[in-house]
Parts: C-alpha cells; structure tokens; sequence
C-alpha cells in the first residue's frame, strides 16, 4: 500500500506540478508547432507517451544493469539518445503499419520526435532525480508523457480560439502562443505545494 | 576570391540577424526559455552552444561526402553527443557551481535543433571555411538572444545585471519573471517587437 501510494504521488506530480512543459521548458518546439488544432495535438500527445514511457523505462534499465556496473557513465549521454531514436524508429513502423491516417497527419512531426527535448530531457531527470526503482522510473516516464499530453491539448484548445480574437498584427503566430502559454503556466502554478 | 568574401560575409549577417536562430527561426527554444533567468548561465550556455555547433560543423563538414543518406541524422546526433559530452565534462571540471545550475540543460544541447538543422543545411553541403564561420555567427546569434532576454530577466527580476545592482533603492522586483511565467512572456513580447521592427522597414 505504501509503495502503491508513494507511485500515485509521483505520477500526480510529474503530471500536474513539475509538469515538464511548463515547468521544465521541455519539449517547447512541437508544444508551440503541434497545437493548432486538438486532434493533432492529441495524437502527438499519444505518440510522446508511448515514445517517453519505453525510453524512459529501457534508458533505466541500460544505465542501473550496464553503464553504472561497468563504470560507463561517461557514454550516459551517447547511450540515451540510441535508445531513444530506435523507440522512435519502432513508434513509427507501428503506425505505419496500423494506423496510416494518423500517419499522414503526422508528417514531419514523428521523426522529429527524437529530438523533442521532453524524452531526452525525462531520461537525464531520472537519472539526475537518483530514482532507484524500476516501477518509480516507469510510472514518471509514463506521467511525463501524459503531463505533456494535458498541456499540449489544453494550448489547442486555447488557439482553436485564439483564432476568432483580433490580436495584434505583429504578436500574432508564435508570440502570443507564447504569452498565452506564460498565463497557462501561471495557472499551474497554482498546484505548486500540493504535495510537499 | 571575393566571391567567398561575400560568401562569409551573408553567412555572418545571417546569423546574427535576418536568420537569427531564436528570433527568426524559433529554434532551440528550450534553453532559451530555461536558462535566461539570469545572464550568467545564459552567456555559460551560449559559449557551450558555440563550441558544440563549431566542433560538430567541423566534423560534419570534413565527412560530408562520406555520408549515406539514410544514416546522416543519425551521424550528426552522434557527433554532436559527443562533442556535448566533452562540455559537460569540461564545466563540470572547471565551473561546477554552474554546471550544477545549469544542470540537465547542458546535456539537453544534443537535442537543441538549431545545431542538427545547421549541420543539415550548411555544414554537409560547405566547405570547412564556411562551415566554420557559420558555426561561429549562429552560435554568436544564439548566445546575443539569449542574453538580450537573460538582461530583461534580470533587471525586472533582482535589479542586476551580472549580480551588479543597476535599478536605484526604490525598485521593488518583480519575482515572477525569474519564474516560468516570466520566461514566456518576455520572449512572447520580445519577438513581437522584433516583428514590429521588421515590417516597418
């Protein structure tokens, strides 16, 4: 029970009050590029996840079961972003091969997915955190990919209608976004010291 | 010979403004908005840029005609990783109170877009000169934004610039802008005025 209710906090936390959009400034470029519409940003939301909560996971393991035995961490860095571009990889094979529509949608935004900051930028937290449990490493990957999830849906929705609104010519595209997800942010906030 | 003068010189003007990595191209907005809480870790972050981008233009240069094209991504990411691991290792070597600061986000360099994207478009289609050069403009263009927004951070967040008091007694700082609130709505209003600036020319 205990181990159980240590995992609900992490998982509330990650998701909700370190959330790694908004607090970390992890994975800014698809979070500012994705979410114009909802069901992209939905759909990038689900393909972060399952990429982040395999790499995050598999980036655990290498680094308790292969580097830290073998007195390998100077490859940490090398090592992390293999891994994360063979989840990649698989990730795109599997829509691909199941899911063509969504494919299609995805264009360019899937490969880029390497690169999202959020997946790296997860895997060195997790290492930086001093997390020593699998499970724990598991359910903050997963978490991340969710509190990712929730904050590129909610920007979605916000632009969806941010589009009706006579903004000023020169703030208009990629600077309000940004003011807009600096009020986001500050609403978040509101979370901090929720758990101690 | 002046044709590669001219050459040089566009790739430097480019840079710095008309393809200003984080204004114009809106690349590498991670540690833009992480890191500019204050100068100091910003300018640490953009000298760390500088020398990624220069060391793997270098190398992705020198191997470009080696190159598959199925496998250059996946070269360049593991260049680049490399030559971020030797920073790391260096500032945690000679500065660790900053690069205990700067934390993840000195790693976090091996997915910052804007060396891939200059590997990509510069470093595997010039010669070593150019790629040099542009290495060097882009992460200088990189390191000004950086610190343009680091110095507005700064004064409005504790009144100082480089942790030297500019503000007179009376200021009263305004704690969110060294918070993430702060972070995206200064580089909000900061691209807005540069889009002002632009168009009116």
């Amino acid at each position: 029970m205990d181990t159980f209710t240590t995992l609900l906090m992490a998982f509330i936390s990650i998701v909700i009050i370190n959330n790694l959009v908004l607090t970390k400034f992890l994975g800014i470029c698809p979070y500012l590029g994705v979410s114009g519409r909802v069901d992209m940003a939905f759909g990038m939301g689900l393909a972060v996840t399952f990429v982040v909560t395999i790499s995050g996971t598999l980036t655990w393991l290498i680094d308790h079961l292969i580097l830290i035995p073998l007195d390998l961490e100077i490859t940490r860095y090398i090592c992390f972003i293999l891994v994360i571009a063979g989840a990649v990889q698989l990730v795109e094979m599997y829509i691909r091969k199941f899911f063509p529509a969504l494919y299609d949608s995805f264009g360019i935004f899937l490969p880029l997915i390497t690169t999202n900051c959020a997946i790296l930028g997860l895997c060195l937290f997790i290492n930086l955190w001093g997390i020593d449990n699998l499970p724990e490493a598991a359910v903050l990957s997963f978490g991340a990919g969710i509190g990712f999830t929730v904050a590129i849906c909610v920007m979605a929705g916000i632009r969806e209608n941010l589009n009706l609104a006579d903004v000023p010519k020169c703030l208009r595209g990629a600077p309000i976004t940004l003011i807009t997800a600096g009020l986001l942010t500050l609403a978040f906030m509101g979370f901090a010291g929720m758990i101690k | 010979m002046s044709n590669t003068q001219y050459e040089i010189r566009d790739t430097i003007t480019g840079g710095l403004w008309k393809e200003n990595p984080v204004f114009r191209l809106l690349l590498g907005m991670c540690p833009t908005l992480a890191v500019t809480a204050a100068v100091k870790p910003a300018l640490t972050m953009g000298l760390c840029v500088v020398f990624v981008l220069v060391c793997s233009n270098i190398v992705v240069s020198l191997m470009r005609n080696l190159l598959k094209p199925h496998l250059r991504i996946l070269m360049f990411t593991l260049t680049i990783a490399t030559f971020v691991t030797i920073a790391d290792l260096l500032l945690k070597a000679f500065q660790p109170e900053m690069s205990a600061k700067l934390g993840p986000y000195i790693p976090l360099i091996i997915v910052n877009c804007i060396i891939i994207c200059r590997a990509e478009s510069c470093a595997s289609k010039n010669g070593l000169v150019i790629s040099i050069v542009d290495g060097l403009a882009m992460g200088a263009g990189f390191t000004v934004a950086l610190c343009i927004l680091a110095a507005i951070r700064e004064v409005l967040s504790t009144g100082t610039i480089m942790e030297i008091n500019v503000m007179p007694q009376s200021f009263i700082p305004w704690a969110a802008m060294s918070m993430p609130v702060g972070a995206f709505i200064t580089l909000g209003l900061v691209l807005g005025l540069i889009n002002k600036i632009s168009t009116k020319k």
